[in-house]
C-alpha cells in the first residue's frame, strides 16, 4: 500500500432510500495524488459515492473523512465536484458564471476566471449566455467552474458524457495536467477507453458496492 | 467585509437573472394588476368604502403576487443543480438568504410602484390619516412577505408540490402580519384610530422572522 495520506476515507458507508440501498458498507481509502476511475452500471452506486463524499448527501450509516479529519467547512474550499448537470446559469455568460461563483470563495485563493475559462479552452469575452452552448461548451464552462477553487479533491461524475470529440480531448488535457500537478480525482465514466490515460487505479461498483480494484500498472499520464 | 461581499454577488446575480428573463416581475405585475382592477369593477366603491377596503385589497394582491415570484426564487437554483454548487461554496449561507430577501423586496417594491398609482386613480383615494406612515407601512409588510416567502420558498423546495406547498405554510403563518398590515393601513387611510399599535407588532413581526429564518437557513440549505 501506499503511505501517502489519504484523500478521502470511506468507513462502512451506506445510502439508502426507503427500501434501495444505493450503496452498501461501502469501506475505501482514495490516496491522494492518485487519479480513481469509477466504473459501473447504471445504478451502481458511482454519483451517489460521489455526492456522498462531496457532502451533498449524508450517508445513512458509516462515516466520511476527507483529508484526516476535517470539518465539513474546511473540506468544502478543497474540492471540486463536476455533476451530469453543468452548474450554472443559462442566462449569464460562463464569465459572468465564474466571476459569481469566484465571489463565492472570497476567503481562498482562487483561479482569475478569465484563466479558467483559456484553460478549458474557451473564449472568455464570448458574450453569448451558456444556455446557447453546444453541450461540449456547457461541460467545458462547468469543468472551468470546478478549477476556479484550485481544488485538492476533483469528483468528476461522468465528465465526457454527450460531448463531442475535440472537448473531450480538450478536457482530458486539463485533466492530466491536474494529475501531473498530484491532484486525487474521482472520475466515473462509461468510457474506460478514453479515461484511460490518465487512471492510476480502476475501481468497479456493482449494486452499492465496490467490487474491484485494478491498479494501473505504470501511467505518466500522458495525453498526446 | 467578506459577508458582504458575498450578499452582493448573490444579489447581483439574482438582479441580473430577474432583469433577463422578467420572469417574477411580469407575473407579479400582471396579477396584482388584475385582482386591483377587477375588485374595483365588482364592488363599484364610494370614496369612504374605498378607504375602508383599500387596505385589505392591496395587502392581499401583493401577498397572491408575490407567491408567483417566490415560487420562482429557489427553482432557478435547482436548475441545472445551481443551489449544489451554492451548498459546496464556503460563503456563509446567511448571505445567499440575505440576498434572496433583497432581491424579493425590491421585485415586489418595484410592483408597488407602478400599482401604488393606479391603485389611487381606481378607488379615488386620499389619506385621512398620517399619509407619511404608509412610508413606514409598505416597507416593512413587504419585507414581512418576502422574508417568510424565502424561506419557506427553501424549506419546500425539496417536496414534490412546491408550487401548493408555499402558499399553504405560507398563508397562515403570515395572518399575524397581513392583519398588522392591514389594520395599519386602514388606519392610516380612514383617520379613524391610531396605527402604531400595528407598525410596532408588524417591526416587531420582521425582526422575529428574519432572526428565526438566519438562524435554520444553513441547516435547511444543507438538508436533502
Amino acid at each position: 500500500m501506499s503511505a501517502d495520506p489519504a484523500a478521502v476515507q470511506l468507513e462502512a458507508v451506506s445510502k439508502i432510500y426507503g427500501d434501495f440501498a444505493a450503496l452498501r458498507k461501502v469501506t475505501a481509502q482514495f490516496t491522494a495524488g492518485q487519479c480513481y476511475v469509477i466504473l459501473g452500471e447504471n445504478g451502481a452506486g458511482k454519483s451517489t459515492l460521489l455526492r456522498v463524499i462531496a457532502g451533498l448527501l449524508h450517508p445513512t450509516f458509516g462515516s466520511v473523512h476527507l483529508f484526516g479529519s476535517e470539518t465539513a467547512q474546511e473540506a468544502r474550499q478543497r474540492i471540486g465536484y463536476l455533476s451530469h448537470a453543468s452548474m450554472l446559469y443559462d442566462e449569464m455568460t460562463a464569465l459572468e458564471n465564474l466571476r459569481y461563483f469566484a465571489a463565492l470563495y472570497a476567503n481562498a485563493p482562487t483561479l482569475p476566471p478569465q484563466e479558467a475559462l483559456t484553460l478549458v479552452g474557451l473564449d472568455p469575452i464570448l458574450k453569448r449566455p451558456v444556455g446557447q452552448y453546444s453541450q461540449g461548451m456547457r461541460q467545458r464552462a462547468a469543468l472551468a467552474r470546478v478549477l476556479l477553487a484550485q481544488p485538492e479533491l476533483l469528483l468528476l461524475d461522468e465528465p465526457f458524457s454527450n460531448i463531442d470529440a475535440a472537448s473531450a480531448e480538450q478536457m482530458l488535457r486539463v485533466l492530466a495536467e491536474l494529475r501531473r500537478q498530484r491532484r486525487t480525482i474521482l472520475l466515473t465514466t462509461h468510457q474506460p477507453e478514453l479515461a484511460r490515460p490518465l487512471a492510476d487505479v480502476f475501481c468497479q461498483m456493482c449494486q452499492g458496492e465496490i467490487v474491484a480494484w485494478n491498479p494501473v500498472a505504470t501511467n505518466a499520464g500522458g495525453v498526446a | 467585509m467578506t459577508y458582504l461581499r458575498v450578499l452582493w454577488a448573490h444579489l447581483q446575480k439574482d438582479l441580473r437573472l430577474e432583469w433577463r428573463s422578467k420572469d417574477a416581475i411580469n407575473g407579479m405585475l400582471f396579477f396584482s394588476l388584475l385582482v386591483v382592477v377587477l375588485f374595483s369593477f365588482a364592488f363599484d366603491p364610494t370614496t369612504a368604502v374605498s378607504r375602508q377596503i383599500a387596505g385589505g385589497i392591496l395587502w392581499v394582491a401583493l401577498l397572491f403576487a408575490a407567491v408567483t415570484a417566490l415560487n420562482q426564487t429557489w427553482t432557478r437554483e435547482l436548475r441545472h443543480h445551481v443551489l449544489d454548487a451554492q451548498r459546496m461554496a464556503p460563503a456563509a449561507p446567511g448571505a445567499l438568504f440575505l440576498a434572496k430577501v433583497l432581491a424579493n423586496f425590491l421585485f415586489v417594491a418595484a410592483v408597488e410602484i407602478v400599482l401604488a398609482p393606479i391603485f389611487i386613480v381606481f378607488y379615488n383615494l386620499h389619506a385621512l390619516g398620517q399619509g407619511w406612515l404608509l412610508w413606514i407601512v409598505l416597507p416593512l409588510g413587504t419585507l414581512a412577505l418576502v422574508i417568510n416567502g424565502t424561506f419557506f420558498g427553501a424549506l419546500s423546495l425539496r417536496t414534490r408540490n412546491r408550487e401548493l406547498l408555499l402558499p399553504l405554510i405560507l398563508f397562515p403563518i403570515s395572518i399575524p402580519a397581513v392583519l398588522a398590515m392591514v389594520e395599519s393601513t386602514t388606519a392610516i387611510l380612514t383617520g379613524e384610530y391610531d396605527p402604531g399599535l400595528w407598525i410596532r407588532l408588524l417591526t416587531g413581526y420582521d425582526v422575529i422572522f428574519i432572526t428565526l429564518s438566519l438562524l435554520l437557513f444553513a441547516t435547511i440549505l444543507h438538508a436533502e
